[in-house]
């Protein structure tokens, strides 16, 4: 076999396409049910669902070139998003230039497999990088501040979303049918689920804050039966996967708990910039970030387990 | 052609550069005058700002939109001179050695007249991102002279940040156009001056 099998790209589309006829279906009932409600925040959400789905979905299924080039754009403007809402300096504009210029050069890595390299390019050498480009500016008030939040946003966005690609690009396993694509729709279907579902259940049942000064959205009843609802309906997606079924509820709670955590370390950059939402890229969501948030977190440890674990 | 080679460097290289890499928003954008003559004017901080101005308009407008541009520094150099009248189609001013031949006020005065518009940073220069730039006086003099030709305040965020003065490759952020509705300001010329200033400075404050 040259060509990686496409079965799980389809029968993910079916089950991601099953799933958004009925919350489509539910959003139209909700608006008949209780006309006086306010839906228009959450229908816009899920017609925000409808076209990312179909845009990640296709551009994880036409070739693996495709697939990193929207990656390195996810990057790109989950950076972007990032340092306009830092206080840069004048001076910081070349390290900034360089920041910017690390992306390519990442997915770059990615594309040709070198993973010695794309392990260590963001956190050693850009790291080694960016402060040299700051000195070369000559201004020392606020050198530390500028060094570390512009290296901050590398690792986060673009180190970290960029092992989305790696585990793209993972071969298929002998004799398991699984290769990088599926594993890639299991990590973005389970972490994004728990996401959406930690919002149901917070919605529904959320009384007792988790980390009020950081999020008040977020609650107890929301985590919990978010990402245990999300690590139950990763059960019956193992075949995208190499795991026996102890393992994937562990693998699955595992990055659903990591998705918590990005998405709670993002509420407090936003906190700290005093913004609410990233972007507006999104309607209802917000940016890129707003979305990508959990995956930042969550995708680095899921390759790293399978990376470890299987090859 | 050289009108031609305008809009197709817009189509091809400027809306995807503003689009994509920059992310341009515009707000406001039902204060564009849909006809011609009008001055727009706006704060200063770089020289994507007359790119961002120029991308507002349909590529057909182009040819009658003129930034006023400084003549020692847009015209120094056969390219820059060649880039600056093909792709931007400025008008050049004189800011040295003013003669009454080459008036600024005049020259712009005949373009208004000709049913050209104009991008005129009153500020005179660059200034840098988030700093109150002071206007010169000769917007108000513009206005005084010309006091049936609307003028459109906007107020550029970012673009300072993207390519600032004294730097040559732009980095990324999220930038954006504010535009205020025109005004067709009177009283005596320091009156003029100050309220072109505060509408431009209204729009820096809204958020």
């Amino acid at each position: 076999m040259t060509t990686p099998p496409m079965t799980p790209v389809l029968t993910m589309s079916a089950v991601v396409l099953g799933l958004l006829v009925l919350s489509t279906l539910a959003v139209w009932l909700l608006r008949r049910w209780r006309p006086a409600g306010s839906w228009d925040e959450l229908s816009a959400r899920v017609r925000a669902w409808w076209v990312m789905a179909a845009v990640f979905l296709c551009a994880v299924a036409v070739h693996p070139v495709v697939s990193l080039v929207f990656f390195a754009l996810m990057s790109f403007w989950a950076l972007k998003e990032y340092v306009t809402l830092l206080k840069t300096r004048p001076h910081d504009h070349a390290t900034l230039f360089w920041a910017f210029a690390a992306v390519p050069a990442q997915y770059w890595l990615v594309h040709v497999k070198w993973y010695g390299v794309f392990i260590i390019f963001v956190p050693v050498y850009m790291f080694l990088l960016l402060p040299v480009t700051l000195v070369l500016a000559r201004e020392t008030k606020g050198f530390v501040a500028s060094a570390s939040q512009i290296h901050w946003g590398l690792m986060a966005f673009v180190f970290g979303l960029s092992h989305l690609g790696y585990l793209l690009q993972l071969p298929a396993l002998p004799g398991r049918g699984v290769d990088g694509r599926a594993l890639v729709l299991f990590v973005v279907f389970v972490v994004e689920m728990s996401d959406v579902l930690q919002y149901v259940w917070g919605k529904l049942f959320g009384r007792h804050k988790v980390l009020p000064s950081v999020s008040p959205n977020k609650t107890w009843e929301g985590l919990v039966g978010g990402v245990l609802s999300a690590a139950l309906l990763a059960l019956p997606l193992r075949f995208l996967t190499p795991f026996s079924p102890l393992e994937t509820a562990f693998v699955a709670l595992g990055v659903c708990i990591a998705g918590f955590l990005g998405g709670a370390v993002m509420s407090a950059v936003k906190r700290d910039f005093g913004v609410k939402d990233f972007g507006t890229l999104i309607p209802g969501h917000g940016g890129m970030l707003d979305r990508v948030d959990s995956l930042c977190w969550a995708v680095p440890l899921f390759f790293h387990y399978v990376y470890w674990a299987w090859y | 052609m050289r009108r031609l080679l305008q809009a197709l460097f817009f189509a091809v290289v400027v809306r995807p550069f503003l689009a994509l890499f920059i992310g341009l928003r515009v707000c406001g954008r039902e204060h564009l005058p849909p006809g011609d003559p009008f001055v727009l004017i706006a704060n200063h901080t770089s020289h994507l700002d007359t790119v961002a101005l120029l991308s507002l308009f349909p590529l057909r407008r182009l040819g009658r939109i003129r930034p006023v541009a400084a003549a020692d520094y847009f015209l120094a150099g056969k390219a820059r001179a060649w880039l600056s009248r093909t792709l931007f189609n400025i008008l050049p001013v004189a800011r040295h050695r003013v003669t009454r031949g080459n008036n600024p006020l005049e020259v712009m005065r005949a373009a208004l007249a000709a049913g050209e518009s104009l991008i005129l940073f009153p500020e005179g220069t660059r200034s840098r991102e988030g700093e109150p730039g002071r206007f010169l006086p000769g917007v108000a003099h513009l206005a005084e002279a010309c006091p049936e030709v609307p003028i459109v305040p906007a107020y550029l965020v970012n673009l300072g940040r993207s390519l600032p003065k004294g730097t040559f490759l732009p980095v990324p952020f999220f930038a954006e156009v504010r535009l205020g509705p025109p005004l067709r300001p009177t009283g005596t010329r320091a009156e003029i001056l100050i309220a072109l200033e505060s509408a431009v400075a209204a729009l820096r404050d809204a958020t």
